[in-house]
């Protein structure tokens, strides 16, 4: 056992900034992994018993307990396919291209082992092609795994795609893997059952394949050595605005927003509101800060961590200016399906938009709460639903500012909008201001 | 071949062919032109949408019923050498090849277009609109058998339906061509273009072709019942 | 044996003809598209959701028969 079970940090062990690990240094600091337990998945599998005794749950924003969806698919006929989803095509986050670029082998580890267990042939690393290194960084980690080429193990092939929101989403992204549009679908059969070329396809986030890279070393009690009963383990978090180094972390369950933010250099100015879960999360008033990253209590605030994401809004910035252009983003984003989408969200962030520009004048600032409880639930995907919540949350944490717009139009701050990132931004990339609406 | 007396019986078929051909007529300018209402999404409190779709599907099976009766009477009367299979397999008739043959397409096309109607949940939705556009076609090719066979083409009252048909139908495409929607511009180009072509096109070829002189040979009646006719012109 | 008109939120363009036929059950939102209330249909109603459905002409409603997606299907997952 490399590293002990209160050691900290697991998964960002030995990161070096800027650089790639190399296969070598992984073996170093994370010790071989034991695949002699490989065959057919069934009820009694001890990687299975083992990730369910961890309680391990996806780290792509749903949550899903991964031992239930690994179930679901080994259950199938067919020869399976596994999918690393590493698109993360919310700038908020950056945690999974960190992985990807910094740490590949991590997330490789985690994939073969799960692969091996299922039967599977095929490991699918799907990311944003036009991400700078990614490529590289994933083809190189690929050709350094010694499995490479031996019969018995699954093939690992890089599956760069267009870096589009949606193409997250898992029928998306079976879509896009598939050659189709990345549009998401209802209907069914759904990846578990017919995915990538109409297999059984496993689809699970790239720190969820680091995850279990190393509960298989160590074990499910090591995995719950750290964090708290609801929140086991460790997990990355990608913490941005107003602090002194925006960066992705690595925290124990259960930590307090406020250790979060003083993990990367505290706060730079007073703040107005906390963003928890990215754009399809939740807006929190400031006094949040103390509120520990456990999902009962979080679910308390009608919030989550969504994929990791904390995002603090300092006083100097406009938040009706900021969630107007998120959610202007978001509405161009639609996969332009579903027409309460489309027309939904077109209608919410008019409205919003309208609040930056000339205020109550054109005023649907009344319609906007019921919109967002028209969108949700009705498309085929949750993006209005996130849009929704997003946007009802600001407008109670931020009530004030909002009627402020409402009545006066425009503040200084909001028609250059510049501190969320939008756009395929990458987080941490210098991001130009954004002028919302014609001077 | 001796035609000098024709039975009542042969001449009931042909009035009965005559009259349910310019009814069928009606009838699908009727569909197609509520089927463009439909598309067009137009409503109003007086007139739901649901009244426009369920008179489309309706009037469409009168059609047909009417169409049968059509094609029956036209087979049993003994005057013209049309046989049953000339309903459907076109150019197959001796009597007006071409002009007969345009009646077996449109009834084939319409054929396709009500069976993958009420099959449309076992084919799919794309599968049932592409068949669907064939509806398109079926009612100008229709309106030319009309023209091109029919034995009342020079009467006035059948031009007077005839332009009618034509005008509502080039009428409410024209309207839905109009509307802000989201049709693609070759579409709306086609839109446009195509019914303007029909009807102009259609005004030049009655005037040079069924109601001039001489249109029976050149349509393809046989001679000998050309023969017949002149007798009967004569002995009036 | 209890039947849930389902929705597909692709297919629907907005026609409307639902909410004409079945006005009990099915209303129109401020872009013209289906609100569904859910809940158990009489015998009586079922007729009126069967119209309905005939008459969808993008086919994107269905009369269902009662029962949870399978485990794994959530729309949440990214």
């Amino acid at each position: 056992m490399m590293l002990a079970a209160q050691q900290f940090p697991r998964l960002l062990a030995g990161l070096v900034p800027g650089a790639t690990m190399s296969f070598a240094s992984h073996q170093l600091i994370h010790g071989a992994m034991d695949l002699s337990q490989h065959g057919r998945v069934t009820k009694e599998h001890p990687l299975l018993l083992e990730i369910e005794r961890s309680g391990l749950r996806g780290y792509g924003g749903a949550g899903f307990p991964s031992a239930t969806k690994i179930a679901a698919v080994a259950a199938q006929q067919g020869r399976p396919v596994v999918v690393i989803n590493a698109m993360e095509g919310e700038s908020l986050s950056g945690k999974d291209m960190l992985l990807i670029r910094h740490l590949p082998h991590l997330v490789l580890d985690g994939a073969i082992a799960i692969a091996m267990a299922l039967g599977a042939d095929r490991i699918l690393v799907a990311f944003d092609g036009a991400a700078s290194g990614a490529r590289r960084a994933v083809e190189r980690a690929i050709s350094e795994r010694p499995e490479l080429g031996t019969p018995g193990f699954p093939e690992i092939v890089a599956a760069p795609l267009g870096g589009a929101y949606l193409t997250g989403q898992e029928t998306a992204l079976v879509a896009a893997l598939n050659g189709k549009a990345a549009k998401p679908t209802l209907t069914p059969p759904y990846p578990f059952e017919r995915g990538v070329r109409g297999r059984p396809t496993l689809i699970s986030n790239t720190e969820t394949f680091a995850q279990i890279a190393l509960i298989v070393r160590h074990g499910a009690t090591w995995f719950r050595g750290l964090g708290s009963e609801r929140a086991p383990g460790t997990r990355l978090v990608t913490v941005g605005g107003a602090v002194a180094r925006p960066r992705v972390v690595e925290v124990a369950g259960g930590t307090t927003v406020r250790r979060l933010l003083d993990s990367s250099g505290g706060v730079t100015e007073s703040l107005q509101g906390l963003l928890l879960g990215g754009y399809a999360g939740t807006w929190l008033p400031p006094e949040a800060i103390d509120v520990a990253l456990d999902p009962l209590e979080l679910s308390e605030y009608g919030a989550s961590l969504g994929p990791g994401i904390v995002f603090a809004l300092g006083e100097s910035a406009c938040p009706v200016g900021e969630v107007a252009a998120a959610t202007a983003w978001l509405h161009r984003e639609s996969a332009g399906q579903c027409g309460v989408c489309v027309n939904g969200l077109g209608a919410i962030s008019a409205a919003l938009l309208e609040l930056c520009d000339a205020g109550y004048h054109s005023g649907s600032y009344g319609e906007i709460e019921r919109w967002c409880g028209l969108v949700s639930g009705r498309g085929a995907c949750a993006l209005p639903d996130g849009a929704a919540a997003f946007v009802s949350s600001a407008m109670v944490t931020f009530r004030g500012e909002f009627e402020a717009h409402a009545r006066h139009g425009h503040c200084d701050a909001c028609l250059d909008q510049r501190v969320l990132p939008l756009d395929g931004d990458e987080f941490l990339a210098p991001r130009p201001a954004r002028r919302l609406v014609a001077a | 071949m001796s035609l000098a007396v024709i039975s009542s019986s042969s001449t009931t078929y042909w009035y009965l062919t005559r009259s349910t051909g310019a009814v069928a007529l009606i009838l699908l300018t009727l569909v197609v032109v509520l089927g463009v209402i439909d598309v067009s999404r137009l409503s109003s409190d007086f007139w739901p949408r649901f009244i426009t779709d369920s008179l489309h599907r309706r009037v469409s099976l009168l059609a047909v019923v009417f169409l049968c009766v059509h094609i029956v009477t036209a087979v049993l009367d003994t005057y013209a050498p049309i046989g049953l299979w000339d309903a459907v397999i076109p150019f197959h008739s001796s009597y007006r090849s071409l002009w007969l043959g345009f009646g077996a397409i449109a009834f084939d096309m319409l054929l396709a277009v009500i069976v993958t109607s009420i099959l449309r949940a076992r084919i799919g939705q794309r599968a049932w609109r592409a068949v669907h556009w064939l509806a398109y076609g079926c009612w100008p090719i229709a309106v030319l058998h009309g023209l091109g066979t029919g034995t009342d083409v020079k009467q006035v009252w059948m031009l007077v339906i005839d332009a009618m048909c034509v005008i509502s139908v080039v009428g409410v495409v024209m309207l839905r061509m109009s509307s802000p929607s989201t049709l693609s511009r070759a579409v709306r180009l086609g839109g446009i273009s195509l019914p303007i072509a029909f009807a102009v096109g259609l005004i030049v070829w009655l005037a040079g072709g069924p109601l001039a002189a001489g249109w029976a040979a050149r349509a393809g009646t046989p001679a000998s019942l050309i023969a017949h006719q002149a007798t009967q012109a004569a002995t009036r | 044996m209890s039947r849930q008109l389902r929705l597909d939120p692709v297919a629907c363009t907005g026609h409307g003809l639902c909410a004409e036929l079945f006005p009990e059950r099915i209303s129109l939102d401020d872009w013209g598209y289906p609100l569904i209330e859910a809940g158990e249909l009489s015998a009586e109603l079922r007729e009126h959701a069967r119209r309905a459905v005939a008459s969808c002409p993008a086919a994107a409603l269905r009369l269902q028969r009662e029962g949870r997606p399978p485990a794994g299907a959530t729309k949440r997952h990214r």
